[in-house]
C-alpha cells in the first residue's frame, strides 16, 4: 500500500481495480433466467393441478357422463354417483350467506366509507379483515357450540312461527342444517364484501357526492342513490369474490350442515356441499369410481371458482378505471 | 315543514343509524369470536397441553404436544417450498418481467390463489401420497407449500415495485450491474413489506384444515421425520370438536385458542411493522 | 486510475478566437473549443424514443476537466442528451441512438456499460440517497466495484471532496434521510466521487435545492474541476453563466450554439440564443 491516509487530500490509490464479483456483469442473465425458471414453475404447477384433477377423474366421468350432474343418487355400495345434492346443497347455503352479507356488508362499508372519521374507519376496517384471517375450522367450531344450539332452540322457533308457512321453513329442525351452515357463511364472507365494497366506494369522485348534496339530497339519498351506483359493478365484483370463498369453504360448513346427501326445500334440513362430501369421504373411498367422482367434483368446484374469480376481478376492474359510467 | 322532507331526514337518520350498526355489529363478531375462544379454551390451556400426547379415547387429560410440534413441521415444509419460488417469481415479475409474459404469471397466481383449498389437497394426495402409498407430512407440507406462493409473489411484487426508480438509478449510475442494484438496494428497500407478505402467508397456511385432511391426514403419536401421517393443530379441533366426549371438546377450544392466538398475532404484529416502517428508514 | 494525469494538465486555455460563422436555420457543426485534451466526443448524434426523435446530430467536444453548462428550454432534449453519456437511457423501452460518442477514444457503445458508469458518474434533479447509513451511501460504489484499501479513509476522502466531510463526520452511521436536502444532495455527489469518475454529470442538481446551498454546489464544482470533467444541464442561466467554462444551448432537440461561457452570454452569435438568454422565451 502506498501513501497511507496521513494526507487524505491525495486522491488515495483504489488497489485492484474489479474483484470476481463485479465482474459477474454476465450476473444479469443469470438472475433473469432464474427468476424466469422460478416464476415458470408457478405455471407449470398450476397446469399440473389442472391435469392431475382432469385425469383422476377419468373413470367416473367415463362412468356417468353427463347424467352426473342431474343424478341425486349418492350410494358407494352400487358405485352409483350424482352430483346433484351437492350442488343443491352448496348452491343453497352460498346463497343464503350471500342474501344475508350483501346487505350487512354494504352497509357497513357505506357506513365505514361515507360517514367515519377516517381514522375510526381504518380501525374498523383492520378489525374486520382480522375476521378475515380467522380459520375455517374456527368457525366451525364456534358454530358447533353457539350457532347450533341457538338454531335449535331460538332462531329456528323463531322463523317456524312467523315464516312457517314457506316450504323454506317447515320441517325438523335439530340445529344442524344448511340453514345453519349459510349463516356461519355469511360471516365468514361477509369481510371480503365489505373490504372491497369499502375500498371502491372511496375511488368514487367527490365531485359526484357534492353534486347530489348539492341539489338538496340528504347523506342518505347521495349515497344510495349516486354513490352505490357508481360503484356498482365493483361491488358486483365484491359479491363474486365472496361467492368464490363461499363455495370452497369446507371445514366449517361440514362442521354444522349435517351432512346428509339429501335434496330437501326446508333449509332447516341437513345437506352436503360439495367441498364437505370430499373432506368426509376422500379417505374412505374405496374404489377406483368413488374416490374418481370425489375428485370430478373437485375439479367442478376448481372451474366454477376460477370463473368466478376471473369474473370478480374484471368487475373490480371495471370500477377502478371507469366509475359508474355505463355499468 | 312539509311531510315529504321531514321522511325524508327521518328515513336519512334511520338508514345511516343502520349502517353504523352493521359495521359494529361485524366488529362484535370479532370480539365474540374472541371472548368465547379465551373463555372456554383458557380454562384448558396448561402445561399438559403444551406437553404431553392425546390420550386415547375416554381417558380425560392429555394433550396435543405432537400436533403442535406437527404444525410447526408443516409450516417449515410450507415455508421451504413456498416462499423461495414466491419471492423469486416476485423479483421476475417486478424486475425482469416482459408485458405479455408477466400478465400471464401474474394471471395464473391469481388463478392458484383462487383455488380452493380443498381442491389443493386433492392435488397433494395425487402428487405425494399416491406415488408414496401413505399420508406423511411432507404431502401436508407441499399443499400448504403451494398455497403459499401466491400471497408471497403478491406481496413481493408489490413491495418491489413501491421502491422508487430514483434510488435504481442511483445504483446503476455508480456502474452497479442490475441483479446487484436489486440484491443490494432494491430487495434491502423493500425488506419490510416482503417479510410481511411472507409471515401472513404461513398465518394463513397454519390455520388450514381441508388441504391437510387427506395429506398429513393425523396421529395419534408422535411423527418423526417427514413421512409419516402427522397431527396438526386445526386437524385436531375438527376431530375434537365433531367427538361426542365432553373432555376432546373442551381440548379442541383450547387447540382452537392457541390457534386463533399464533394467528392473530402474525396479523397484527406484521401490520403494525409495515405501518411503521417503510421508506426513510435505515436498512 | 487517471487523476494523478488529469491534476497536471495545464490550463490550455485558447488565445479569443472569432466564433464561427453560422447560418440561421443550421446548427453547429465545429465547435469552437480549442483545448487539446477532449474527454467526450460527440459525432451526429441521433437519439430516439422509439420513432420520436429527441436529438438531431448533435456535435460537440466535452473538454478534461472543464465544467460545460448545457441550456435551453424545457424538453430541448438537453437531459437526454446527458444521459445518453452515461447510457442512463438504455434503462428505457425502445430508446437508441445513432452516431458515435467517444469517451477518450472509446466508442462508449463497445465498452461494458458497467465499467463505463464508473468512469462517467451522475447525480440526480432530485437527491436520491439509498435507505442505509451516510457512510453506507458513499461507500456503496467503492463496495460494489470491489475495490480494496481501507474503506475509512475512501469515505472520508470523498466527503470531503463534497464539502460535507466536517458537517457529518460525527454521524457517519445515521441514516442518509436525517439529512438536509442540500445535504443529501451533497452525498450524492460524494456517493458518485467515490469511484473517482473521470466525468460527473449533473442533471439539474439544484433545482431542488434553495439559493444558499446552491451556491455551495457550485463552490464545490469549481473546486472538483481539476481532477474531473463535468457536465451540468440546467435551466438557470445565472447559474451557467457564473459556474461554467463552456456553454452549450441546445433548442428543439439541436445545438444552436456552443462557445465559452463569457462570448455566449455576452456576444451571442445565433439570434435564438440571444432570444433564449434574454428572456424572450423558454
Amino acid at each position: 500500500m502506498s501513501t497511507v491516509a496521513s494526507t487524505i487530500d491525495q486522491p488515495p490509490s483504489p488497489g485492484t481495480v474489479r474483484s470476481f464479483w463485479s465482474r459477474l456483469s454476465q450476473g444479469d442473465e443469470v438472475a433473469h433466467i432464474v427468476t424466469l425458471i422460478f416464476a415458470s414453475a408457478i405455471i407449470l404447477i398450476t397446469s399440473l393441478l389442472v391435469y392431475q384433477l382432469w385425469i383422476n377423474s377419468v373413470p367416473s366421468r367415463h362412468a356417468f357422463g353427463w347424467k352426473f350432474w342431474f343424478s341425486s343418487t349418492w350410494d358407494p355400495v352400487s358405485d352409483d354417483f350424482g352430483a346433484l345434492p351437492f350442488i343443491y346443497g352448496t348452491i343453497v347455503t352460498s346463497a343464503i350467506a350471500l342474501i344475508i352479507a350483501l346487505p350487512l356488508g354494504l352497509a357497513a362499508a357505506i357506513f365505514l366509507s361515507e360517514l367515519a372519521p377516517r381514522k375510526i374507519s381504518d380501525v374498523i376496517s383492520f378489525l374486520i379483515d382480522l375476521l378475515a384471517a380467522v380459520p375455517s375450522v374456527i368457525y366451525g367450531l364456534l358454530g358447533i357450540f353457539i350457532v347450533v344450539p341457538l338454531m335449535r332452540t331460538m332462531i329456528g322457533p323463531t322463523l317456524k312461527h312467523t315464516l312457517g308457512f314457506l316450504p323454506f321453513f317447515r320441517g325438523p329442525n335439530y340445529g344442524v342444517g344448511m340453514l345453519t351452515a349459510g349463516i356461519v357463511l355469511t360471516i365468514m364472507v361477509v369481510p371480503f364484501i365489505i373490504s372491497i365494497s369499502r375500498e371502491v366506494l372511496l375511488t368514487v369522485p367527490r365531485e359526484q357526492r357534492e353534486a347530489a348534496l348539492g341539489l338538496g339530497a340528504t347523506r342518505w339519498e347521495a349515497t344510495w342513490k349516486v354513490v352505490v351506483p357508481w360503484a356498482r359493478a365493483g361491488v358486483m365484483g365484491s359479491v363474486f369474490l365472496a361467492l368464490a370463498r363461499a363455495l370452497g369453504e369446507t371445514m366449517a360448513v361440514t362442521m354444522v350442515i349435517g351432512n346428509d346427501p339429501k335434496i330437501s326445500a326446508s333449509i332447516f334440513a341437513p345437506g352436503y356441499t360439495i367441498a364437505a362430501v370430499i373432506a368426509n369421504e376422500f379417505t374412505e373411498a374405496t374404489g377406483k369410481v368413488y374416490l374418481s367422482a370425489l375428485i370430478e367434483l373437485g375439479l367442478v368446484l376448481f372451474l366454477i371458482t376460477f370463473i368466478l374469480n376471473g369474473l370478480a376481478r374484471l368487475l373490480i376492474i371495471a370500477t377502478e378505471r371507469g366509475g359508474g359510467r355505463g355499468a | 315543514m312539509n311531510l315529504r322532507i321531514i321522511w325524508r331526514k327521518s328515513l336519512n337518520i334511520f338508514m345511516l343509524a343502520l349502517t353504523g350498526v352493521a359495521a359494529l355489529g361485524v366488529v362484535a363478531v370479532l370480539f365474540l369470536i374472541l371472548g368465547y375462544l379465551v373463555w372456554n379454551g383458557g380454562k384448558s390451556l396448561n402445561w399438559a397441553f403444551f406437553t404431553q400426547l392425546p390420550k386415547p379415547v375416554g381417558e380425560t387429560g392429555g394433550g396435543m404436544a405432537n400436533a403442535i410440534i406437527g404444525s410447526l413441521k408443516l409450516l417449515f415444509l410450507a415455508a421451504a417450498i413456498g416462499l423461495p419460488i414466491g419471492l423469486l417469481a416476485g423479483v421476475y415479475l417486478a424486475e425482469f418481467g416482459g408485458r405479455t409474459y408477466g400478465f400471464i404469471v401474474r394471471y395464473v397466481t391469481d388463478l392458484l390463489n383462487g383455488v380452493p383449498s380443498i381442491v389443493m389437497g386433492i392435488f397433494a394426495y395425487s402428487l405425494v401420497v399416491i406415488p408414496m402409498k401413505h399420508f406423511s407430512t411432507l404431502a401436508g407440507g407441499v399443499a400448504l407449500g403451494i398455497m403459499v406462493i401466491p400471497i408471497t409473489l403478491r406481496s413481493t411484487e408489490e413491495f418491489l415495485r413501491s421502491v422508487p426508480g430514483s434510488l435504481r438509478e442511483g445504483a446503476m449510475a455508480l456502474g452497479t450491474s442490475k441483479w446487484r442494484t436489486i440484491a443490494t438496494v432494491v430487495l434491502p428497500a423493500a425488506r419490510a413489506g416482503i417479510i410481511t407478505g411472507m409471515l401472513l402467508a404461513l398465518a394463513r397456511v397454519a390455520g388450514e384444515t381441508a388441504p391437510l385432511l387427506f395429506t398429513a391426514f393425523g396421529n395419534q403419536f408422535w411423527s418423526p421425520g417427514w413421512n409419516q401421517p402427522t397431527a396438526s393443530l386445526p386437524v385436531m379441533v375438527y376431530t375434537y370438536a365433531i367427538a361426542p366426549y365432553d373432555d376432546w371438546h373442551r381440548q379442541a377450544w383450547a387447540a382452537g385458542l392457541v390457534l386463533l392466538g399464533l394467528v392473530l398475532l402474525a396479523n397484527i404484529g406484521t401490520r403494525l411493522v409495515v405501518s411503521r416502517g417503510g421508506g426513510g428508514r435505515s436498512v | 486510475m487517471a487523476s494523478a494525469t488529469r491534476t497536471a494538465r495545464s490550463n490550455n486555455d485558447s488565445a479569443a478566437q472569432p466564433a464561427p460563422k453560422v447560418h440561421m436555420t443550421d446548427q453547429v457543426t465545429t465547435t469552437p473549443v480549442k483545448e487539446t485534451a477532449i474527454r467526450f466526443q460527440i459525432s451526429s448524434l441521433d437519439f430516439f424514443y422509439g420513432a420520436k426523435q429527441a436529438v438531431f446530430n448533435l456535435n460537440l467536444k466535452i473538454p478534461t476537466n472543464r465544467i460545460t453548462a448545457l441550456i435551453g428550454p424545457s424538453g430541448c432534449g438537453k437531459s437526454t442528451f446527458l444521459r445518453t453519456l452515461n447510457r442512463m437511457n438504455d434503462l428505457v423501452r425502445h430508446s437508441r441512438f445513432n452516431g458515435e460518442i467517444l469517451l477518450d477514444g472509446q466508442d462508449i457503445r463497445k465498452m461494458d456499460v458497467v465499467a463505463l458508469r464508473r468512469r462517467v458518474g451522475m447525480v440526480f434533479q432530485r437527491p436520491n440517497p439509498f435507505p442505509k447509513s451516510i457512510y453506507d451511501n458513499v461507500a456503496y460504489g467503492l463496495r460494489v466495484n470491489g475495490y480494496k484499501g481501507r474503506l475509512d479513509d475512501l469515505v472520508e476522502h470523498s466527503l470531503r471532496r463534497a464539502a460535507l466531510w466536517d458537517e457529518v463526520k460525527d454521524y457517519l452511521r445515521k441514516s442518509a434521510f436525517a439529512l438536509s436536502g442540500g445535504q443529501q444532495q451533497r452525498l450524492c455527489i460524494a456517493r458518485a466521487l467515490a469511484v473517482d469518475p473521470e466525468v460527473l454529470l449533473l442533471d439539474e442538481p439544484c433545482s431542488a435545492l434553495d439559493p444558499v446551498t446552491t451556491a455551495k454546489i457550485e463552490e464545490l464544482m469549481f473546486t472538483l474541476r481539476d481532477s474531473c470533467t463535468m457536465a451540468i444541464v440546467t435551466h438557470n442561466m445565472q447559474q451557467a453563466a457564473r459556474a461554467s467554462d463552456y456553454t452549450a444551448f441546445m433548442l428543439d432537440g439541436k445545438l444552436i450554439e456552443h462557445n465559452e461561457t463569457s462570448k455566449l452570454f455576452t456576444t451571442p452569435s445565433d439570434p435564438r440564443t440571444e432570444a433564449y438568454i434574454t428572456g424572450r422565451f423558454g
